[in-house]
């Protein structure tokens, strides 16, 4: 597994830990109510579930997992494209958690934009891995 | 693949299925008007599908395909996964039953399922990222 998948990885289980914690809350909150302005963890559960733990994950397995030979400058495609990303992604999730929370809708757009900027430079440096092995018929 | 792999893609699969029936009930015209209870299941679908779902597949394949912990114990620790499925699944279950009904009747008893469902599914995902953590390396 190179080194920034291993970013991605364990930043996905800190978020999945995260925001399992803030779904917890919500949802005991729901339950038995203990504290009123709790709701507003919401964005902060979502975000963290949906963009820090799943996405992130899946960004971190792709580029350790997809197929390598015959890819330029690295078996893994380029290292400061995949640190780019991580940056952006973890970047965007902080803002569009804490921009939702706090109620700033410019901070959530910037972090929203910074995650879709993270897929974008994600893909192209995973673009060309996206082939046929050879081992396999279909 | 590993057993507990075998059970969290299965469970999986069966959650899938109850979302999407879930899905289509509450899309159905005048299923809502009809039953009550099918108009508050909106946050249990959305948790059947990316709890039940999504997080218990990655879960199975991540404790399948992670780079081995050791020579003694590939996977990590068996009863920290094992751990971890049991107590996410009960979590969830108990999720879908107490949620439409903490939801119709605010205050009662209903809304201790709901206090179990969160320890439960916080304590399934704790247990799974202690067991994952050290699996995370180069080989």
């Amino acid at each position: 597994m190179p080194r920034v998948s291993r970013w991605f990885v364990r930043a996905a289980l800190g978020y999945l830990v995260l925001g399992f914690t803030a779904g917890a809350a919500l949802l005991w909150n729901k339950g038995r109510p203990f504290a009123p302005g709790l709701a507003r963890l919401l964005p902060v559960h979502v975000e963290f579930v949906l963009v820090g733990w799943t996405v992130q994950l899946v960004m971190g397995v792709a580029t350790w997992i997809f197929p390598r030979f015959g890819v330029p400058r690295s078996a893994y495609g380029s290292a400061a494209a995949g640190w780019l990303a991580f940056a952006l992604l973890n970047g965007g999730v902080w803002a569009a958690a804490l921009g939702g929370a706090a109620g700033r809708p410019r901070l959530a757009l910037a972090g929203r934009a910074a995650e879709a900027l993270a897929a974008l430079v994600l893909a192209r440096n995973i673009w060309p891995r996206v082939r046929a092995s050879g081992l396999s018929p279909m | 693949m590993p057993p507990l792999t075998r059970w969290f893609i299965r469970s999986s699969f069966v959650y899938l299925l109850a979302a999407l029936a879930a899905g289509i009930v509450q899309a159905a015209p005048g299923a809502v008007r009809a039953a009550p209870v099918v108009a508050v299941w909106g946050p249990v679908y959305v948790h059947l599908l990316t709890v039940g779902w999504i997080t218990q597949m990655i879960f199975g394949v991540a404790y399948w395909m992670f780079p081995r912990h050791s020579r003694a114990a590939p996977r990590g620790s068996p009863a920290l996964g094992i751990a971890a499925y049991a107590l996410l699944n009960a979590g969830l279950l108990l999720r879908v039953v107490g949620e439409p009904a903490a939801t119709l009747r605010p205050g009662g008893p209903a809304g201790w399922l709901l206090a179990a469902a969160a320890a439960l599914q916080w304590l399934g995902g704790a247990a799974f990222a202690i067991n994952t953590w050290p699996r995370v390396k180069e080989r």
